[in-house]
């Protein structure tokens, strides 16, 4: 079944310079779904092509089956009736927040505009603000208000440009929950863009994590973290470190930790020398039987701590336990490893 | 702030609006005394012709300085087009340029003499062509708003770069089009910057008198000259000046009024600015009105004066010619450091007393500019001249015999005037800047134990810098431009070059005004291109 939207191999930029290259992407109706990437490398300027705000050299964009953009066409922005939530909410100052959220509906008739500011204000949590002006809210109650006024038209698509990034981190946490819930309710088809993947994990349902102008793996969040494509996802997502090892089958390999195998096999020879992704919850403390390593570093959580651990071979392990398992730093402690996904690259 | 600081900045404030109200108090001064042949006179004949001459001028100017202006920002801040870059700066160069010398260049050029017709006539035959009347309302309207577009233009282009244009996609990702964002959200937002600019523009419309003089285009300020040295009657000038100020004052109340609940917090956060990547016949039709604007507006009167004051330069350019740049400077240089300190007393006043007589006094102090220069200038004359009475009249009293003037027919006078005529130009800048700075910043100082003397001068001045500087700039170049005050209150041997310009002007010398007006406009484009430079920063 084909997506919502499909983005075919489309190219962006201007002369001398590529930025986006050979990028697809399909995104299925009543899905969230995220661009997760460092800055720069491209993401705002796929959403900016989506919206119709940059042409699109090569490739094309298809929304509902209709094509919106490509080397030939270019759909004005204002009759794509796509809805776009701003970086910097982008909030209209010399309008009321009533006359903000029901700019999108200048073809209803008043009363229904009325009706539908009233619920998206209530939607938001902010129905006393109808009649205040942008200046006189705080960032979250501005965001909340740019989320209404997107939504109120009831596009088929959202795009959200880290729409949370000038929020401090509480506000944060609590307004992407807020916000996730609401598009669940209206089943609103979105694809929200974030250098950060706490934001991504929450709200994607499909995340796609791009490095220049790529998309480097499109998968659900699980997988991204438990078994990430390639080096750049592995270190962009989740904590963890590298150590080094030799493939000793297509199922195991020798490390300073001893031999380690998971459910995964590579189709390398026996004596490829390797790296093995270890990620803070494989590497167990105080086991019967490990290596002993020394505690470099201690971080304590709350629930858990997070050690430094340096092992014989010179290696750093990073291991997240629960927090009644107290050590201090500069004593050794044995360490095993349980690594159902044994993720391996090649050195 | 310790009580006695409050008082010294009050009173200071307050000292400032009353030097404004003390020559239009002396202006209004004049409908106690009757003098109603005149008056009625001036009202039956000349005053509906006034009104009307003075509202088409200012509806004319109006619309030509507002179109050009935000138009032009629109284009070089959200468009990309060829020349994009040089245009951004370069429109702002006809500011340099004063209204009376464009009128004087025009008329040199297009009356029935100039070169252009000249050319025409050898081409088709006397009577073989149309040429409009260059001395009309149009021709007036057409050179104000060529020299005054760039007030418009400076304020709404900042307007439009602090305002990016994330509000721009966001209203057409929910519908709107390009003109349509352009006229609801970009437009709206810039509202106060463009009604800043169109104000000052129409202020200086209505206190014009070099250039309606030149094209004997009968407005207030001409027929206040002319009751004043025609008629020697100067209870009809005040009369017909009062009549401008009221003008004026509906003009600025308008404006202030306007604004009204919603602020425009400037965006703390500029994105970046996607422009518009204009191609095709589009780009070449930019390029060619914003080359037509700057061209009319700026380099064709430029080549004009050049080739006139070519002509004389052996003569001319004299011990005279340097005397008269000095002054020029000099006047410049104090009134500018004396206008920008005053308004910094305002605007701080403003902010850390929020009463109304301090309210008021600042919207008095900043009424100036609307006066118009000869008015000014007599009100000043005749307030100081009844100073000067006073102080002969106590020193007298004890002991002390002398004779005449303390105040009048000194430079001090002139540069008062100056003072009052330009306290709401240095006062916008210094404001805004104020604006900027949020109140926090202070109240750290303060909790890291600075006095207020300190927080001000080791705080708020050089975070301010910019604006005062802008402030000053503005000034000096007003100044320099500054015509009718300047040539009633220079003290003896003080002339400018202002004055000199409408001296050859009035004997329809083009070619002996054309060195001084060149050099005004040089030196009027360092304080333009150090706002160029301060622009290109934003």
């Amino acid at each position: 079944m084909p997506g919502i939207l499909e983005i075919k191999n489309i190219r962006c930029g201007y002369e001398g310079k590529t930025i986006v290259d050979d990028f697809s992407l399909s995104i299925r109706d009543t899905t969230l779904n995220c661009l997760l990437g460092p800055s720069g490398c491209g993401k705002t300027t796929v959403l900016r092509a989506i919206a119709g705000f940059e042409p699109v050299l090569k490739g094309e964009i298809i929304l509902d089956g209709r094509v919106i953009s490509s080397k030939t066409v270019q759909v004005q922005p204002e009759q794509r009736g796509i809805g776009m939530v701003f970086q910097d909410y982008a909030l209209f100052p010399h309008l009321s927040v009533g006359e903000n959220v029901t700019f999108g509906l200048r073809k209803q008739s008043s009363s229904q505009q009325r009706k539908v500011a009233q619920e998206m204000l209530e939607l938001v949590g902010l129905e006393d603000c109808m009649n205040r002006y942008p200046h006189e809210l705080s960032g979250g109650q501005q965001q909340r208000i740019a989320v209404a006024r997107a939504l109120a038209p009831e596009p088929p698509l959202l795009l959200m440009d880290e729409p949370f990034s000038n929020l401090d981190v509480d506000l944060r946490e609590r307004l992407v929950l807020d916000v996730r819930e609401i598009l669940r309710q209206r089943q609103t088809t979105t694809l929200f863009v974030t250098h950060d993947q706490n934001e991504a994990f929450v709200i994607g349902e499909h995340v796609a994590v791009m490095d220049d102008g790529r998309i480097l793996q499109w998968d659900l969040p699980y997988n991204l973290y438990h078994e990430p494509a390639n080096r750049f996802v592995a270190d962009f997502i989740g904590q963890g470190r590298l150590i080094e090892g030799v493939l000793t089958s297509h199922e195991s390999v020798e490390t300073s930790l001893g031999m380690l195998a998971g459910n995964r096999s590579y189709e390398w020879p026996a004596g490829t020398r390797v790296d093995v992704l270890l990620r803070p919850d494989d590497v167990l403390l105080d086991v019967e039987e490990g290596v002993d390593c020394l505690i470099t570093d201690r971080h304590f959580k709350g629930a858990q701590i997070m050690y430094t651990l340096r092992t014989p071979g010179g290696d750093e392990l990073l291991s997240l336990v629960p927090s009644h398992l107290d050590i201090n730093t500069g004593q050794k402690v044995k360490v095993g490893v349980d690594a159902e996904h044994l993720v391996v690259f090649r050195q | 702030m310790p009580a006695n600081k409050i008082t010294i900045w009050k009173i200071i404030t307050i000292m400032l609006a009353l030097i404004v109200v003390l020559p239009l108090m002396v202006v209004f001064s004049g409908w106690l005394q009757t003098e109603n042949m005149v008056w009625d006179h001036l009202a039956k004949t000349v005053l509906g012709d006034l009104l009307a001459n003075t509202a088409w001028l200012l509806l004319g100017v109006g619309i030509g300085v507002t179109v050009l202006g935000v138009g032009l920002a629109w284009l070089t801040t959200m468009c990309e087009f060829p020349g994009r870059r040089f245009f951004d700066w370069a429109l702002m160069l006809p500011l340099a340029v004063p209204a009376y010398v464009m009128a004087f260049v025009v008329l040199g050029l297009m009356d029935f003499t100039g070169p252009v017709q000249t050319t025409l006539r050898e081409t088709f035959g006397r009577g073989g062509y149309w040429f409009p009347e260059v001395r009309s309302t149009g021709g007036v309207i057409l050179v104000m708003a060529m020299v005054l577009y760039p007030y418009v233009y400076m304020l709404a282009r900042s307007s439009f770069l602090t305002q990016g244009n994330s509000t721009v996609e966001a209203a057409r990702s929910l519908g709107l089009s390009a003109w349509g964002a352009f006229f609801r959200i970009s437009v709206p937002t810039a509202r106060p910057a463009i009604v800043a600019g169109l104000s000052l523009a129409l202020m200086e419309t209505l206190a014009d008198f070099g250039t309606v003089a030149i094209f004997n285009y009968d407005t207030f300020t001409t027929a206040i000259y002319k009751a004043w040295f025609g008629l020697f009657n100067l209870q009809a000038a005040s009369q017909l000046a009062s009549f401008l100020l009221v003008l004026a004052v509906i003009a600025l109340t308008a404006e202030r009024n306007l604004r009204g609940r919603a602020k425009y917090h400037e965006a703390t956060r500029t994105t970046r600015v996607y422009r518009y990547r204009l191609v095709g016949w589009r780009q070449w039709a930019v390029l060619s009105i914003a080359s037509l604007v700057l061209t009319l507006a700026f380099v064709l009167p430029v080549i004009q004066l050049a080739s006139w004051a070519w002509t004389v330069l052996q003569e001319d350019l004299n011990s005279r010619y340097w005397g008269l740049l000095w002054h020029t400077l000099m006047l410049g240089c104090m009134a500018a450091i004396l206008t920008v300190a005053g308004a910094i007393t305002l605007a701080f006043t403003r902010r850390t007393h929020d009463d109304m007589a301090v309210r008021s006094s600042v919207n008095i102090a900043t009424l100036g500019y609307a006066l118009p220069g000869s008015v000014l200038a007599v009100g000043i004359m005749l307030t100081f001249t009844s100073m000067d009475n006073v102080l002969v009249t106590l020193l007298t009293l004890v002991g002390i015999e002398v004779s005449g003037q303390f105040l009048t027919g000194t430079v001090f006078a002139l540069i008062v005037a100056y003072m009052v005529r330009f306290l709401a130009v240095a006062y916008g800048p210094i404001d805004s800047g104020l604006g900027r700075i949020r109140a926090s910043l202070a109240e750290a100082a303060r909790g890291l134990g600075a006095t207020a003397a300190v927080t001000m001068w080791k705080i708020y001045m050089p975070l301010l810098r910019p604006g005062l500087f802008t402030a000053g700039l503005l000034v000096l170049v007003d100044v320099m431009k500054e015509m009718p005050a300047t040539m009633l209150l220079r003290p003896f041997g003080w002339d400018t070059l202002a004055v000199r310009i409408y001296e050859m002007t009035s004997e329809g010398e083009w070619e002996r005004a054309a060195l001084p007006a060149i050099t005004l406009i040089l030196v009027g484009l360092i304080p333009v291109m150090v706002l160029v430079r301060r622009s290109a920063k934003h």
